[in-house]
């Protein structure tokens, strides 16, 4: 059956359940308690709850002086906006000054995707990986989103997280696995190429990997939910044992996930690594899926660069 | 206080400012950069904060129910440096390396530094800061107060005006916020490069309970601290009217001195000016000048 439920609402319903008996946890948002699904905590926590109206400069600098004061601040706003209004804050009040402010983008990407450029947030992947300290997740499903919200909690310092606005396929089958900040989770077995993916395009990797499986092609498949700091050595694993990678991600294929594993390959195991994201332009407007289908994003266009990449490797080799 | 404790503890604290301002000379003066003349301009507003008004233990940084001090115009560091190592947050010794390759001591608040609190010096910070931590001690029934030192230039970035706004609305009186206002930024006076007037008005109108002092009078300072809030529910705008360069005559009021660096020349007729308000405040001398 198909999952209805969008990863903001496992975000709030790992809140709720967390603050029974953590008093520390607070949630703050930017008149998007709505948008980020977390109404239903700001009813039954008003005590740790803070709105800060449309003010994202403020609400992270307000984030910070309440972690400053031992808190533990989930600031839920758009990505888009929590990325680019407020970045300043995140370096210096959030990611300098060492707090522990938990930043939620959320509707990241294009799940706004009517709503042109300045709702999408296709950059964030590279702002906050360059900032110094901060952590940068992408959970891929519920289940993540919920295994990923406990590790926040447990976790000191300043981190960066994407979620999309609409309710996604889940990749795992429960909440019944281990989940490490900066560990990628191997998600199909194969020698032939890796696949790279992380939050809602880890669907598409996964459906590509099992395409090509039908087809006698074994890949493999890293679900990379931390962007920063990144599983070096999933990645060297994978250029050495499977020869070329593909990286999959809603963001500009500058500076992002493919930006990320390319670094670490060409030091440490130069293979062919094939990026596949947004384009750099404005991107076009419409439904999140017609987007993804515009630029490639899918199962079947995966699949038809994998095979050219381990076909082409056949010919020539 | 009585009368003649007050007058006792007005001068104490005067003379202190003037040990500060010949420390924080030094200091720049050694190192050949700095922010001198706003340093100056918020050297008396320091003074009463950190000998009279605020409860702290520099023992211990981070006793929980300590006030907190929050330098939004972070460049105007070297005051702060001066003071917290005159009151043994780190060793003085320390105060040599300012500036110096790899030193702790930058050139603007580092949470390194035992009595820094956060990383300041990007203008428009530390207002939103200070709501936050005001707002968890509302949360923790904590009875600390908050203060934030702003720039008067720095009432131009927006991020003032969103803190400002969230204060009020969470009814912040344990939050007080000072206006360094010295009339000159970097390039020139403040209202000609931005005009901000009338800044009492703004803040009264973004609901706060708008205190205007002069900012060198130490019975105005210590009472504008130590009676806020007078309206409770309300954050506290203290408006200290300050002199750019207060201290050194050939710097007082001079924009160019908002961070030129005193010569050997300068420095000697600086301290000696300072040595003779020491004098006049019955202070014994101070120990050697220029080679300290």
């Amino acid at each position: 059956m198909k999952n209805t439920i969008p990863n903001r609402q496992a975000l709030c319903e790992s809140l709720l359940e967390l603050a029974k008996t953590d008093k520390d946890i607070m949630v703050l948002t930017s008149d998007s308690r709505g948008s980020a699904a977390l109404a239903p905590f700001a009813k039954a926590y008003p005590e740790q709850f803070v709105e800060t109206g449309i003010a994202e400069q403020n609400i992270v600098g307000i984030a910070a002086g309440l972690a400053h004061s031992g808190k533990i601040p989930f600031v839920a706003s758009p990505a888009c906006f929590l990325s680019m209004r407020s970045i300043e804050q995140v370096k210096v009040d959030v990611a300098y000054s060492n707090t522990n402010v938990k930043l939620i983008g959320i509707s990241g990407g294009v799940s706004y995707g009517a709503l042109g450029m300045s709702h999408h947030s296709l950059q964030d992947f590279a702002v906050t990986r360059a900032i110094p300290g901060l952590t940068v997740i992408v959970p891929a499903d519920r289940h993540e989103t919920k295994k990923m919200t406990e590790a926040l909690v447990q976790h000191k310092g300043g981190v960066y997280v994407r979620i999309g606005r609409n309710a996604v396929e889940d990749v795992y089958e429960s909440d019944d696995y281990e989940f490490e900040i900066g560990k990628a989770v191997r998600m199909r077995e194969g020698n032939e190429l890796t696949i790279i993916a992380a939050g809602e395009t880890v669907r598409f990797a996964l459906d590509a990997a099992d395409l090509l499986a039908q087809q006698g092609i074994h890949v493999r498949v890293l679900n990379m939910h931390t962007i920063k700091p990144l599983d070096n050595d999933a990645v060297l694993a994978a250029a050495r044992e499977t020869g070329a990678i593909i990286t999959v991600e809603e963001h500009s294929i500058f500076g992002g996930l493919g930006a990320a594993v390319a670094e670490v390959t060409a030091g440490g195991a130069p293979v062919p690594v094939r990026i596949l994201g947004i384009p750099d332009e404005p991107a076009i407007a419409g439904k999140t899926a017609e987007i993804f289908q515009h630029y490639g994003i899918t199962a079947e266009n995966i699949t038809q660069i994998a095979k050219t990449i381990v076909q082409g490797r056949v010919t020539t080799g | 206080m009585t009368e003649i404790t007050e007058v006792t503890e007005i001068t104490r604290l005067r003379r202190k400012a003037v040990e500060i301002r010949m420390t924080l000379l030094k200091l720049i003066h050694r190192a050949q950069t700095g922010h001198t003349g706003g340093s100056l301009s918020n050297t008396d507003i320091l003074t009463a904060l950190y000998y009279h008004t605020m409860k702290h233990d520099p023992q211990n940084p981070k006793w929980v129910e300590r006030d907190r001090f929050i330098a939004s115009k972070g460049h105007s560091v070297e005051s702060l440096w001066a003071v917290l190592a005159d009151l043994g947050y780190f060793p003085k010794e320390e105060l040599e390396t300012y500036s110096e390759f790899g030193t702790r001591l930058i050139g603007h608040p580092n949470n390194k530094v035992p009595g820094i609190e956060m990383n300041t010096g990007a203008l428009g910070h530390g207002l939103p800061i200070s709501v936050g931590m005001a707002l968890a001690a509302k949360r923790d029934g904590l009875n600390y107060r908050v203060f934030c030192l702003m720039g008067d230039g720095e009432q131009a970035e927006g991020s003032v005006w969103e803190g400002a706004m969230a204060g009020a609305h969470y009814k912040l009186d344990n939050l007080v916020a000072i206006i360094d206002r010295n009339g000159l930024q970097i390039s020139g006076s403040t209202e000609d490069v931005m005009g901000s007037e009338p800044l009492d008005r703004k803040w009264e109108a973004f609901g706060w309970d708008v205190v205007e002092i002069d900012g060198h009078d130490f019975g105005a300072l210590i009472h504008a601290f130590d009676s806020a809030p007078q309206v409770p529910g309300k954050p506290t705008l203290v408006l200290a009217n300050t002199i750019k360069g207060k201290g050194v005559s050939f710097a007082e009021n001079k924009v160019e001195w908002h961070h030129h660096v005193l010569n050997d020349q300068q420095l000697e007729q600086a301290l000696a000016e300072l040595q003779a308000s020491l004098k006049s405040l019955g202070a014994p001398e101070q120990e050697g000048s220029v080679h300290s």
